[in-house]
């Protein structure tokens, strides 16, 4: 086991995946020559060279464009856009294109990209770099959609997308890029499928994705100090999203609360309680709650930005409001 | 030019950069927070194009619109430097009421339409700020200020090529500061001299000019927005600069050398201004320096005062200006059901 940065993680992937097959490029702004925003292609400019780091110009649809076109033809680009809300360019090339080329084609064409992206607010980046948008993505078909929470996922859930032949978006965030895990030395893999019980508990089941697991991790253990015992699923998928395990969780625990950093309407919160209700209704002995961020463009003054995204006391007073504490 | 208007734009540089290197201290301090993308270098680019454009006359101002690195081109078209920076300390009595942010000030009273984060937006909006004067016949043009690096969106293109077809007057200046973020414009850009780009391309008039040189900036942006205005067509203008700091606070380093960097300073818009006034005996050292005590003075005393004593927007207001309070203005008869 080592001790593993986020972004190294996802480096390592990069770095493991680059050196066994030349097919796998990278391509996004800055992450040549400068390394990357975030790290994730540090130094691989110089060990793999110009063509396989590809440093590409502020034209986020087109590049993303040639990334899908080249994967038709059997490479496997890794894009990374700086940031989801600049993802929002490249939506014509990804919805229109990546997620359908497979099923116009009868399935004689494949669009086996990686598409990775932060999304989520860090610290008074303002309106037009805070967007979330998962929800976006994982009402496409066509498309695959991960939130890795940890190094742990963000290693094995890159390497693998890369080796996915479908599309894959894999949703990053701000704030986690330099959060630690240890994580096997040996090569591994993670589904692109499948949430995961990532605390056990009995009284309330909490569901988050992303960013929003150590929330819901964190409200957790002070549920934990008030005699409450929480469980904690990561959806880690978004697409497809695993019903089954959250049917198990809710039929044990019997209340739930879904904590998602996007706004609420037809978001992920809304998908996931719909599930419940068509999955296991009689199982609930209580209303389910969405924690969720106010219907605002995010402010840039810190306490408003502070009032309209989610926190860990948000989720915690959540819980209680399930099971009817306050 | 006149002798006084030579002294008023020096002041104005030197404020500006004294301004931004406030801001980069405040933002040490955790006064300024997100993104903060300084100026410093460009000054004669903004100072002279603006000051060459119609201002000061509120809503019969031109448009301006930008990118991110937008404080000072708020200052020049009107916004008051006070509330700039009270928006870059979050408060309510900020340009756009704590809620933008650095890359955000908008001052709608003075025709500023805004600083935007996403690189290329800018160029539509600003096309169609023009088709608005154009449809409105008021003889306003819209001038819109984007980097060297923006010229790869696709945007670019498209809104180059319908402002030329429906003859819009929009004036594009392009501040070629050679980088975007740490990508060098060699390694982006196929033909890196800009006005190349659009003559043939889009059938618009294009030219590229020393954008360190306050003089040079004044008198080919007069030619320019002259055009502009009297053949109601867009004009593509190029300003070779170069930014003296950092890409935005954080900012990788290592992907340009000393030697450029120390060319460059050789060409500091403000230091050479200074020598040729001096040159010309109308300012002395010694004026240049009281000028700057002044200046450091009025930026302390008035314009962060200002910023930190002013109130935080209020919490319970967070939902303002998501939507118009009024649920539908327009509706002037009884609604149908
Ligand atoms: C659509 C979009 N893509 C990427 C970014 C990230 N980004 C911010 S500034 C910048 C470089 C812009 O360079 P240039 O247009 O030359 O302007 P300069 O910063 O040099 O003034 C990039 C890539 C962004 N803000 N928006
Ligand atoms: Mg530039």
């Amino acid at each position: 086991m080592a001790e593993t940065a986020y972004w190294e993680a996802i480096r390592r992937a990069h770095d493991e995946e680059m050196a066994r097959d030349k097919m796998v490029i990278a391509m996004g702004e800055d992450i040549g020559v400068a390394g990357g925003t975030y790290k994730a292609t540090l130094g691989l400019y110089d060990k793999y060279g110009e063509d396989r780091v590809i440093d590409c110009p502020i034209s986020e649809n087109s590049y993303t464009g040639i990334g899908i076109g080249a994967s038709m033809v059997g490479m496997r680009p890794i894009i990374e856009i700086m940031s989801i809300n600049f993802a929002l360019l490249a939506l014509d090339t990804i919805v229109n294109a990546a997620a359908k080329i497979r099923y116009m084609s009868g399935g004689q064409l494949q669009c086996p990209i990686v598409m990775r992206t932060p999304g989520g607010t860090a610290h008074q980046l303002a309106a037009q770099h805070s967007a979330r948008l998962a929800r976006m993505f994982m009402s496409t078909s066509g498309l695959r959609v991960v939130t890795p929470r940890g190094p742990l996922d963000a290693y094995g859930m890159l390497k693998s997308a890369i080796r996915s032949n479908d599309p894959v978006i894999i949703i990053e965030h701000e704030q986690m890029y330099n959060l630690k895990e240890d994580i096997p030395e040996e090569e591994f893999f993670r589904s692109l499928e499948g949430a995961e019980v990532v605390r056990e508990g009995t009284d309330i089941t909490l569901i988050g994705y992303n960013y929003s697991v150590h929330l819901c991790l964190e409200a957790a253990k002070r549920l934990e100090a008030d005699g409450i015992s929480a469980e904690v699923v990561d959806l880690r998928a978004l697409k497809p999203i695993d019903r089954e395990t959250i049917r198990e969780s809710v039929e044990k625990t019997h209340n739930v609360l879904v904590a998602e950093e996007d706004e609420a309407p037809v978001g992920v919160g809304s998908e996931i309680i719909t599930g419940i209700i068509e999955d296991c209704f009689f199982a609930l002995d209580s209303q389910p709650v969405r924690i969720h961020a106010a219907d605002v463009p995010v402010p840039y003054n810190a306490k408003l930005e502070k009032a309209a995204i989610p926190h860990a006391d948000d989720v915690y007073q959540g819980a209680l409001k399930v099971l009817g504490k306050i | 030019m006149k002798d006084a208007d030579k002294k008023r734009l020096l002041r104005e540089m030197i404020f500006f950069r004294r301004f931004e290197d406030r801001c980069f201290e405040a933002y040490m301090e955790r006064k300024i927070g997100g993104f903060l993308h300084l100026y410093s270098g460009q000054e004669a680019v903004a100072t002279g194009v603006l000051d060459m454009a119609r201002t000061g006359q509120g809503e019969k101002n031109d448009y301006v619109i930008t990118g991110y690195r937008d404080h000072i081109h708020a200052i020049k078209t009107g916004a008051p430097a006070r509330e700039v920076m009270a928006e870059l300390f979050g408060k309510e009595t900020g340009s756009s009421k704590g809620r933008g942010g650095s890359m955000h000030i908008f001052d709608a009273s003075q025709n500023f339409m805004g600083g935007y984060a996403l690189v290329g937006q800018p160029f539509p909006l600003a096309a169609g700020l023009a088709m608005g004067a154009k449809h409105k016949g008021t003889d306003q043009i819209a001038i819109c200020f984007l980097g060297d690096g923006a010229n790869n969106q696709g945007t670019f293109h498209e809104t180059l090529n319908m402002a030329s077809v429906w003859n819009l007057p929009v004036l594009f200046v392009c501040e070629n500061n050679g980088y975007a973020i740490g990508t060098h414009i060699d390694r982006s850009t196929a033909q890196p001299e800009q006005y190349k780009r659009v003559d043939t391309a889009y059938n618009i008039k294009s030219s590229q000019h020393d954008g360190m040189n306050i003089e040079t900036v004044l008198k080919e942006a007069k030619k320019a927005i002259d055009y502009v205005r009297k053949e109601q067509k867009p004009y593509f203008i190029e300003f070779m600069t170069y930014r003296f700091r950092g890409h935005s606070m954080s900012d990788a380093k290592g992907y340009r050398t000393r030697d450029e960097e120390l060319e460059w300073e050789q060409r500091d818009p403000i230091k050479n201004f200074s020598k040729n006034l001096i040159k010309e005996g109308l300012i002395t050292e010694q004026d240049i320096k009281a000028m700057e005590k002044e200046i450091d003075d009025e930026i302390e005393n008035d314009i962060i005062k200002f910023a930190e004593e002013s109130p935080e927007p209020k919490v319970e207001e967070l939902t303002r200006y998501v939507l118009d309070d009024n649920p539908d203005p327009r509706w002037v008869g009884p609604l149908q059901k």
